[in-house]
């Protein structure tokens, strides 16, 4: 058998569990309906005052996007546990955080980057500025990644358990309060008037250290919770 | 003569030991507590801009304090446990967690007590108290994760890989938090104790040390509980002079 190269590796991943996921696409369609949902049922709990909705606006969306990605956190090894694929994964002789790192990137793909798209739409149904759903967007696109990446090793920890879902989310969402800081730290900056690199600065040395460490660390869960 | 340094490594001869210690520490940690009160309550004069309510610091600042403390302690043991793989450090880990979450649990009540007569509310997003919200809910998801795993070895070693997750994010979620803070509200307002009185600072001082030892304590018993249940099947514990 040919050695494959670690790029060729990740490719191969990501290619696989996006077919997977085009194959089944109603798992990708709730979670996008989900986020769509929980964003629209904010103004019906709180009024429709535009001033309030507008302030609250990237509050809302980051929220929405957490839970959203909470929700499809679950599918990232569970298929693949229940039909052994994740065995043989942790049998390959190629790197267990490459292989990671590609399951987390086609998540990303499936989870993510569907609702930094949907996000214009629903922050004009906040009657954001469009300076700010730029913004947002951006943050969105640097922190999704991060979410997918630190709710990986949730994922991988609570892999098999009962009620896994629920405690995934009581041990990611902690975790995760940085990037809703910073994600909409940096739209309230842009709406105020200042500066928003600091803010997308630190998002971005967040991606950065996410992507080197947790690959890693969620192949060690894995392997502790396949043991 | 060679010291074998890791004799009380193994569960087998810690728990004696810590049937042992159990005592002192336990009657050392209500002595000091009884001083420490008697000091905060009696002693110390009435703070001139905050009246009798500032007395709930002598129990609010050293279980915040402990409650930080007790995190590192538990993350620590955790990795001991998973790099060195000792049943021991596993145990206490496990052992630790649930003090650590009822003192981040006073500290917040009694912050909240603290905060109504102060600041007129029983919350305030500051920094501060949004920290130690957060660590109450690591300390609770290291809990629940370990609760929902059957196998003891996977709950450890599971749990322990979170807990070193956690000590990891505590410093990023803490600036964050800070940051998030001050740009959203100016500072609120802040009692800052800079002339401290010596009574208070004996009070306060005392009663972290008492909050300490009764930590000690109450890990080395629940350890003791950890280490009977989990080697109920072997034979030392059958010959123990409790369990027969």
């Amino acid at each position: 058998m040919k050695k494959l190269s670690l790029f060729a590796l990740l490719v191969l991943v990501v290619r696989r569990d996006l077919v997977l996921a085009m194959r089944r696409r109603a798992d990708v369609l709730t979670t996008l309906f989900f986020f769509v949902m929980v964003v629209s049922l904010f103004p019906l709990g709180v009024g429709p005052e535009m001033d309030m909705l507008r302030k609250m606006a990237p509050g809302v969306l980051w929220v929405a996007a957490l839970l959203a990605s909470m929700l499809s956190l679950g599918r990232l090894f569970s298929a693949d546990y229940l039909d052994g694929t994740l065995e043989q994964m942790l049998l390959a002789p190629q790197s267990l955080s490459v292989l990671v790192l590609g399951k987390m990137a086609s998540h990303w793909m499936v989870s993510g980057l569907p609702l930094v798209l949907m996000t214009p739409v629903l922050g004009l149904q906040f009657d954001m500025t469009v300076e700010g759903i730029g913004v947002l967007m951006l943050g969105l696109l640097l922190g999704t990644p991060i979410l997918s990446m630190v709710g990986a090793i949730g994922a991988a920890l609570t892999l098999g358990l009962r009620g896994g879902g629920v405690l995934l989310s009581l041990l990611v969402l902690p975790l995760c309060i940085p990037v809703l800081i910073f994600g909409t730290g940096a739209v309230q900056a842009v709406t105020s008037g200042l500066n928003v690199s600091a803010h997308l600065s630190l998002m971005g040395a967040l991606l950065v250290l996410a992507l080197a460490f947790t690959p890693w660390v969620t192949a060690q869960a894995l392997r502790i919770s396949m043991e | 003569m060679a010291i074998n340094w890791f004799k009380y490594s193994a569960p087998t001869t810690f728990y004696g030991l810590a049937g042992k210690l159990i005592p002192w520490f336990a009657i050392s940690s209500v002595i000091l507590c009884a001083i420490a009160l008697y000091i905060g309550f009696a002693v110390a004069p009435m703070d001139a801009t905050q009246g009798q309510f500032y007395r709930i610091i002598f129990i609010h600042v050293p279980t915040s304090i402990i409650s930080m403390f007790l995190y590192l302690v538990m993350a620590g043991y955790a990795a001991l446990g998973l790099i060195f793989n000792t049943r021991l450090s596993s145990m206490m880990a496990s052992a630790v967690a649930p003090t650590g979450a009822l003192f981040a649990f006073i500290s917040l009540w009694t912050g909240a007590l603290w905060g109504k007569p102060m600041w007129g509310a029983w919350w305030v997003w500051d920094a501060r108290l949004t920290s130690e919200l957060i660590l109450l809910f690591l300390y609770l998801g290291f809990i629940a994760l370990h609760a929902s795993i059957d196998d003891p070895r996977r709950a450890d070693r599971a749990a322990a890989l979170l807990a070193i997750v956690g000590s990891v994010n505590v410093p990023i979620i803490y600036f964050s938090v800070k940051w998030w803070n001050t740009l959203h509200q100016g500072s609120t307002i802040k009692y800052s104790g800079t002339s401290m009185h010596i009574a208070m600072q004996q009070a306060m001082f005392t009663m972290l040390v008492a909050c300490w030892l009764y930590a000690i304590a109450v890990t080395l018993m629940r350890v003791r509980s950890i280490i009977l249940e989990r080697e109920r099947h072997t034979k030392w514990i059958a010959q123990l002079a409790e369990v027969k």
